[in-house]
């Protein structure tokens, strides 16, 4: 339940962004120019590393409903491996904006971009780190519920993506 | 759940620093808060001193330049609201009350909360730093609006703002922690019997107060970092020049910023709900409409925040609407006010000091609330909005809860606390030095808004209107004021620390009220009860004409 509450704290943070975002897009319509900059086939690469990571999660969910602890453990290993290629995809495209002079002072578009995507992927670091410590606990049996909890995070995770790719990348 | 039974000896240190007990919890965040408080009490020396006679020097501060004048003013409003009426009002006395009150052992999450303390205690750390980093501390205003704060051309503390917004961050965090375990904490260890309307008021208000401060604070927070970006990386979010808008922090902060004003005034009326009804023996008039005024009043401080707007280029036809809920939020507040003021009518009325500082609560607050009105028309507010009508305004609505409700909380539940009164007399100089000094301080400064003055002006005398004789006397009496209700804490604080060492036995029910924490033994032990006591009724049961005495207690079976 604590979970719950604190996603939906997280929410109005990222809601308060992306709100604000969309009313900036709304009013200058030239910002689509800029958006189509941005690398669209990373994003959508991305959009489906996280995806498929969910799934993981999923199935680490059930595994630990069936006391199948090694398999969870495993499972949820795999999930951070999702979110290692999810960082590094994001890291080439940042650099590569950077170097084609795209940097966040650049426009209030590129504000927005680096800060919402950067604000996401440091969740997605947040998120890594509590499933470590989970699959490494869950390994041993301790705490299996808590694998349930990362995944409800990890799913947040993936939703305000999901809301993310269209907003800054396709909006070209 | 916590562990509550648990019976080895802890050292002093896990017992008292890194304790994961909600009351030891709710002491450290009073104690940081009125600490806090006595350092924002003589930041508001300093500057009305400074008005007083501007061109002179304070004693024991020296001069301000005008920049100076601007931090000090800054910080006074910061701690005053997010480091004093915060940590006291919904952190110390929620800590120490939904437990208690719920005849629970401890939070839901007890270790969540002691991070959630430490985690305040490093803001705190952090913002008290800022008054020494090159630059001197942030200077632009309590509201950090940029342009001022997003850059340092304008306001000359650079680190300072940074200081002050990581200090803001981190303490968010805190609350945040601590507003979860709160809520958790109301829905899910409620005891057998005590059903959402078996909840004491109190109870309810830090429940909506929670829900609020958690639904307003992300878009603080996303404006917050994006201030920080602009500061530090160099974005354009409110930089005109860059395409962004200056607009959009203000309306991000008051977003946030008005229902943050309910957040602290809830929390404060809870407070004097439980106090009213056991000084006059009387049930709380209209529990039930108290409670629906207090959602609305939650729900409708989303949908006012422009008022703080109206002159600041917001889109006049946006203007009207704003004020129409504005002065709408006003009938759910009344509601509270006038159950209040019910309650006292025709009961067997016991001026004690607690009691004193209940009645102070409304009495005081009845002038902020009417003041609101007035600035929430736009034809009113556009002559008045930054002068010190407003800063009248939001003292008389901002005392009662953080400052008139926490001394009535705190003479009320210091036995509970502590096992042992506090000193009646000392209290009842202390409510009138308070309540002198308050009216002395704010009453000119309506004048002195009419007459022109500005906020955070630090030399009143270079406007003409203001270098009156009669504008001067305002300003005296202003100050004079201030000499009033500083010293007039100390009773207050001698009859804290005393009421410590020497202070009467209390008992487990000094009060003979109804509400569970009062059946525990006053201290309580490290887990509270030795049971979790059923509930049989409402709190609110006093002089029942079928019942011997004037009293019922939620857990008496009959
Ligand atoms: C009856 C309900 C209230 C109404 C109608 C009301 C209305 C207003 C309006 C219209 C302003 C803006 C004035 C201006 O800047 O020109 C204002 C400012 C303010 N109010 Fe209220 N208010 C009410 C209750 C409260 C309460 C309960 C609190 C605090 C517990 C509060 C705290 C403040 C503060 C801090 C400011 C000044 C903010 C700043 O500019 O620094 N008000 N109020
Ligand atoms: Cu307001």
């Amino acid at each position: 339940m604590a979970m719950w509450w604190f996603l939906a704290s997280e929410i109005v943070i990222f809601g308060g962004l992306v709100f604000t975002y969309l009313l900036f897009l709304w009013r200058y319509p030239e910002w689509t120019e800029e958006a189509a900059h941005t690398l669209t086939n990373a994003g959508a690469i991305n959009t489906f590393v996280l995806l498929t990571s969910s799934y993981f999660v999923v199935l680490a969910h059930d595994a630990a409903h069936h006391e199948r602890y090694q398999k969870a453990a495993r499972l949820l290993a795999l999930t951070v491996a999702g979110g290692f290629v999810f960082l590094a995809v994001k890291t080439y495209e940042y650099s590569h904006e950077i170097h084609a002079g795209f940097v966040p002072a650049r426009s209030v578009f590129w504000s927005f971009y680096y800060t919402l995507t950067g604000l996401h992927a440091l969740h997605v670091i947040g998120g890594m780190v509590a499933m470590t410590v989970v699959a490494l606990a869950v390994r041993k049996g301790q705490n299996p519920q808590r694998v349930e909890y990362v995944g409800i995070y990890w799913h947040f995770v993936d939703v305000v993506w999901i809301f993310l790719f269209p907003l800054l990348y396709l909006a070209s | 759940m916590s562990d509550g039974a648990h019976a080895h000896p802890e050292s002093f240190i896990s017992k008292y620093v890194f304790s994961v007990d909600h009351k030891v919890i709710a002491v450290q965040y009073l104690l940081t808060g009125m600490v806090m408080g006595l350092v924002g009490g003589f930041l508001a020396y300093v500057i009305r001193m400074q008005l007083a006679e501007p061109t002179g020097s304070v004693p024991g501060y020296g001069t301000l330049n005008f920049v100076e004048y601007n931090a000090v003013v800054t910080m006074h409003g910061t701690i005053m609201i997010f480091w004093v009426a915060m940590p006291i009002l919904l952190a110390a006395f929620s800590n120490l009350l939904i437990p208690l009150m719920l005849g629970a052992d401890d939070m839901a999450f007890p270790k969540l909360n002691r991070l959630s303390y430490w985690t305040f205690l490093l803001s705190t750390v952090v913002l008290v730093s800022s008054f020494f980093v090159p630059g001197g501390a942030a200077a632009g205003g309590w509201t950090s609006y940029p342009p001022l704060s997003a850059s340092a051309a304008y306001s000359g503390g650079h680190l300072g703002v940074t200081f002050w917004l990581l200090a803001v961050v981190l303490e968010f965090a805190a609350f945040l922690m601590g507003g979860i375990n709160f809520i958790v904490t109301i829905i899910n260890m409620r005891p057998r019997g005590m059903g959402f309307f078996e909840l004491p008021i109190v109870i309810w208000m830090q429940f909506v107060a929670a829900i609020v401060f958690m639904l307003s604070v992300g878009p603080l927070l996303a404006g917050g970092i994006m201030l920080l970006l602009d500061r530090v990386v160099g974005t354009g979010f409110y930089d005109p020049a860059a395409g962004g808008d200056p607009i959009l922090f203000q309306h991000l902060f008051w977003f946030f910023g008005h229902p943050e004003v309910y957040v602290i005034f809830l929390p404060g009326m809870g407070i004097i709900g439980e106090i009213l009804p056991v000084f006059s023996r009387k049930p709380l008039f209209g529990y039930r409409m108290i409670v629906w005024a207090s959602i609305a009043t939650g729900v409708m401080s989303f949908i006012v925040w422009a008022h703080h707007q109206f002159i600041a280029g917001i889109d006049p036809r946006l203007a009207t609407p704003f004020s129409i809920t504005t002065i709408m939020i006003s009938v759910p507040v009344a509601v509270m006010i006038f159950s209040y003021l019910a309650t006292l009518w025709r009961g067997s009325i016991e001026f004690t000091t607690p009691m004193l500082f209940a009645v102070g609560t409304l009495v005081l607050f009845l002038l902020g609330g009417v003041t609101g009105i007035h600035l929430g028309t736009p034809a009113t507010d556009i002559f008045l909005h930054d002068t010190y009508f407003v800063v009248a305004h939001f003292h008389y609505a901002l005392i009662p809860p953080v400052f008139m409700a926490f001394f009535a909380g705190i003479y009320f539940w210091y036995p509970k606390m502590f096992g042992r009164m506090m000193n009646e007399t000392l209290g009842k100089v202390h409510f009138w030095l308070t309540m002198i000094g308050i009216n002395v301080i704010f009453q000119p400064q309506f004048a002195l808004g009419f007459m022109g003055h500005q906020r955070r002006i630090a030399n009143p005398l270079l406007f003409d209107s203001l270098n009156t004789v009669q504008a001067i006397e305002l300003q005296w009496l202003s100050t004079i004021g201030v000499l009033i209700l500083l010293p007039g804490q100390i009773p207050f604080l001698v009859a804290f620390v005393r009421g410590f060492f020497s202070g009467e036995e209390a008992g487990a029910n000094p009060w003979r009220a109804n509400t569970l924490e009062w059946v525990a033994p006053s201290p309580p032990p490290h887990g509270n009860f030795a049971e979790q006591p059923q509930v049989y009724r409402g709190p609110y049961e006093y002089s029942r004409p079928d019942r011997e005495e004037d009293w019922f207690p939620q857990n008496l079976a009959s």
